[in-house]
C-alpha cells in the first residue's frame, strides 16, 4: 500500500500481567473506512486507543512496539500527546457531552489548542456543527447544556466536537452502538461522507455495518491480527478460515 | 415461616427501624430548635443586631452583640477561603495527579484522622505556637486555627465529589487534547462544582459554629475589630458568656444569640441551595 495514514509495528499491550494485543501489525489506508471487527474483548478497543495513546491515562499499562501516523511513531520521545490527540481524533461508544453548553461543547478543542478569535471561533463552531448534521436543529440553542440533546443528537455533537480541532483520523469505537437505528443511519452517511477528506478508522460488532460502510478491515482474534485487506475481497474470500467462519457467522 | 412472608417482615421491620430513625433526628432538632426559640425570642431585639455590647451588656443593661456577628462572619469568611484556597489543590493532586498509591492512601487516612481531632486541640496547637512567636491573640490567628480543622475536612469532602465524576469526561476532554490541568480545570471542577459548593459551606457552617478553637487564639471583645491582629469576638463564645453569667436577663440573650446563629446558617444554606441549582444546570448525569 502507498502512503498509508497509520501502519501499525509489532504492537504488543499488557494491561498488568495480562496481553491484550500480541504483536499487531497492520496498516490503515489514507482517506477512507477500515473497518475493525472480531468478537468481544479480541483487542479492537485497544488497538484504537493506542493509536491516540488514550490507553496510557490509567496508568498499568504496557506498550510496545509502534505506531506510526504519517510515517512518526507515537510512542517516540519527543511526541507531544496533546498535539497527537487533536489529530487522532476519538469518537466513543456513547456520546459523553462535557458538562457546559452546546457551543461550548465544540467550542472546547479550539480553544485549549489557542484557536483565538471570538468571530472565527463562532465561525468554526458553526461549520462544525454543519459537518456533524446538527447545525439546524441546535442553531437556536447553542446556549443550552448539552446533555439535555437526545443521545443521538449527542453523537453528532460528539463528532462536531471531534471534528473542531481539525483531526486528520478519525478513530471511532463502536459509534452507532448505543443509537436507535435512525440515528445510527445518519452517523453512517456522515462518516461516508466525512472519509472524502478523513482517515476514519471503526470498531464495529455490526458485521452488515462493516460491509456496508468499510472500504478496508482488519480481523482480530484473542489479542492477535488475523487478516486485513481492502473490503471487496475481504468480505468475499478472505484468506484465513478464522476470517471465513466469524463473516459468515459461525462464531462471535 | 415461608420465605416470602419472611422477605415481607424484613422489609417491615427495617421501614420501622428507618421511620424510628428519622423521628429521632427530627425530633430532637425541632425540641432544640423550640427550647432555643422559647428562651430566647422574649430578649431578641433591633438593638442585639445593630449596637455593641455597651458598659453594662452582661449586667442586663444596653447593647447588643453586633461584634460577635461581625466577628463571626469575618472569621468563618477569612477561614473559609483560606480553606479553599489549600483544599483545592490538594485535592485535585490528591484525585487527578497523583493517582492511586500507598503515598495518596496514607494521605487520605491523615487527613480522615485530622477529621477526627477536636478543635479545642488545634486550639491549643495554634496557642502554643502565637506563644513562641510572641504574638496575641486576633483576628488572623483565629483565622489560621479555624481554617486549620477546617481544611483536612474540606480536602476530603472536595476529594470524594471528584471520586463522583465520571471517568468518560476526562477521556473526553484528553481525546480532543487536553493537559491533564485544563481537563481538570475545565472539565472535571465544572462537573463537581455543585458538590464542591456544598462541601464549602458544610466547612463554613462548622467554622462559624465553633467555638472551642478560637477560644484561645482569637480573643475576645466588645469592638469591631478594624484590623487582622485585632482581637475578635464570636458568636459562640457570645452564647457561652452569656449564658454563664448569673443574670437571667443576660442568659435569655444567649439563648437570643443562639436564634441569630441559626438563622444566619440557615440563610447560608438557602442562599447555597439556590446557587447550586443554578450550577446544576450543566451538570451531565
Amino acid at each position: 500500500m502507498e502512503d498509508p495514514a497509520i501502519q501499525v509495528r509489532d504492537l504488543s499491550v499488557h494491561y498488568g500481567k495480562v496481553a491484550a494485543l500480541r504483536n499487531v501489525s497492520a496498516v490503515v489506508p489514507r482517506n477512507m473506512i477500515t473497518a475493525v471487527i472480531g468478537p468481544s474483548g479480541c483487542g479492537k478497543t485497544t488497538l484504537l486507543k493506542s493509536m491516540n495513546r488514550l490507553l496510557e491515562i490509567y496508568g498499568g499499562v504496557r506498550v510496545t512496539g509502534e505506531v506510526l501516523v504519517d510515517g512518526v511513531n507515537v510512542y517516540g520521545d519527543d511526541v507531544e500527546v496533546t498535539e497527537l490527540r487533536r489529530k487522532v481524533g476519538l469518537i466513543t461508544q456513547t456520546p459523553n457531552p462535557l458538562p457546559m453548553s452546546i457551543y461550548d461543547n465544540v467550542a472546547y478543542g479550539p480553544r485549549i489548542h489557542g484557536n483565538g478569535g471570538k468571530e472565527k471561533l463562532n465561525q468554526l463552531v458553526e461549520r462544525c456543527l454543519r459537518s456533524a448534521g446538527l447545525w439546524d436543529e441546535v442553531k437556536d440553542r447553542l446556549k443550552e447544556p448539552a446533555a439535555n440533546l437526545s443521545i443521538g443528537q449527542q453523537q453528532r455533537l460528539n463528532l462536531a466536537r471531534v471534528l473542531s480541532v481539525e483531526p486528520e483520523v478519525l478513530l471511532c469505537d463502536e459509534p452507532t452502538s448505543s443509537l436507535d437505528p435512525v440515528s445510527a443511519g445518519r452517523i453512517e452517511e456522515l462518516l461516508r461522507r466525512l472519509s472524502v477528506d478523513y482517515t476514519i478508522i471503526m470498531v464495529t460488532h455490526t458485521l452488515r455495518q462493516a460491509r456496508r460502510l468499510s472500504d478496508y478491515a482488519i480481523f482480530m482474534y484473542m489479542g492477535e491480527l488475523v487478516e486485513q485487506g481492502y473490503a471487496d475481497k475481504f468480505f468475499k474470500e478472505p484468506d484465513d478460515p478464522r476470517t471465513l467462519e466469524y463473516i459468515e457467522g459461525i462464531y462471535g | 415461616m415461608d420465605k416470602l412472608g419472611r422477605r415481607r417482615m424484613e422489609e417491615r421491620v427495617f421501614l420501622v427501624l428507618m421511620s424510628g430513625s428519622i423521628l429521632v433526628v427530627v425530633g430532637s432538632l425541632l425540641s432544640m430548635f423550640l427550647t432555643v426559640l422559647g428562651k430566647g425570642l422574649g430578649a431578641l431585639s433591633l438593638a442585639m443586631v445593630t449596637q455593641t455590647p455597651k458598659g453594662g451588656y452582661y449586667l442586663g443593661k444596653e447593647g447588643g452583640i453586633l461584634n460577635a456577628i461581625v466577628g463571626s462572619l469575618y472569621l468563618a469568611t477569612g477561614s473559609t477561603l483560606l480553606s479553599v484556597l489549600v483544599s483545592l489543590p490538594i485535592a485535585v493532586y490528591l484525585y487527578e495527579y497523583a493517582g492511586e498509591s500507598r503515598r495518596t492512601s496514607y494521605t487520605r487516612r491523615m487527613l480522615d484522622a485530622l477529621c477526627g481531632v477536636p478543635s479545642i486541640v488545634y486550639g491549643a496547637f495554634a496557642f502554643t505556637v502565637m506563644i513562641y512567636l510572641r504574638m496575641r491573640a486576633s483576628l488572623l490567628w483565629g483565622i489560621l486555627t479555624v481554617t486549620l480543622f477546617e481544611f483536612p475536612m474540606m480536602t476530603r469532602g472536595i476529594d470524594e465529589v471528584l471520586r463522583t465524576v465520571p471517568n468518560r469526561l476526562r477521556e473526553t476532554a484528553f481525546s480532543l487534547g487536553s493537559t491533564k490541568f485544563e481537563a481538570a480545570t475545565q472539565v472535571v471542577l465544572r462537573q463537581a462544582m455543585p458538590g464542591i459548593l456544598t462541601t464549602v459551606l458544610i466547612g463554613f457552617g462548622r467554622a462559624i459554629g465553633d467555638a472551642a478553637a478560637v477560644l484561645l487564639t482569637a480573643g475576645y471583645t466588645d469592638n469591631i475589630p478594624s484590623s487582622l491582629m485585632d482581637p475578635v469576638a464570636t458568636l459562640p463564645l457570645a452564647v457561652f458568656f452569656q449564658l454563664s453569667t448569673p443574670i437571667p436577663e443576660v442568659q435569655q440573650r444567649a439563648y437570643a444569640s443562639g436564634i441569630i446563629l441559626l438563622f444566619m446558617v440557615l440563610g447560608l444554606s438557602v442562599v447555597s441551595r439556590w446557587s447550586s441549582k443554578k450550577l446544576m444546570r450543566y451538570v451531565v448525569r
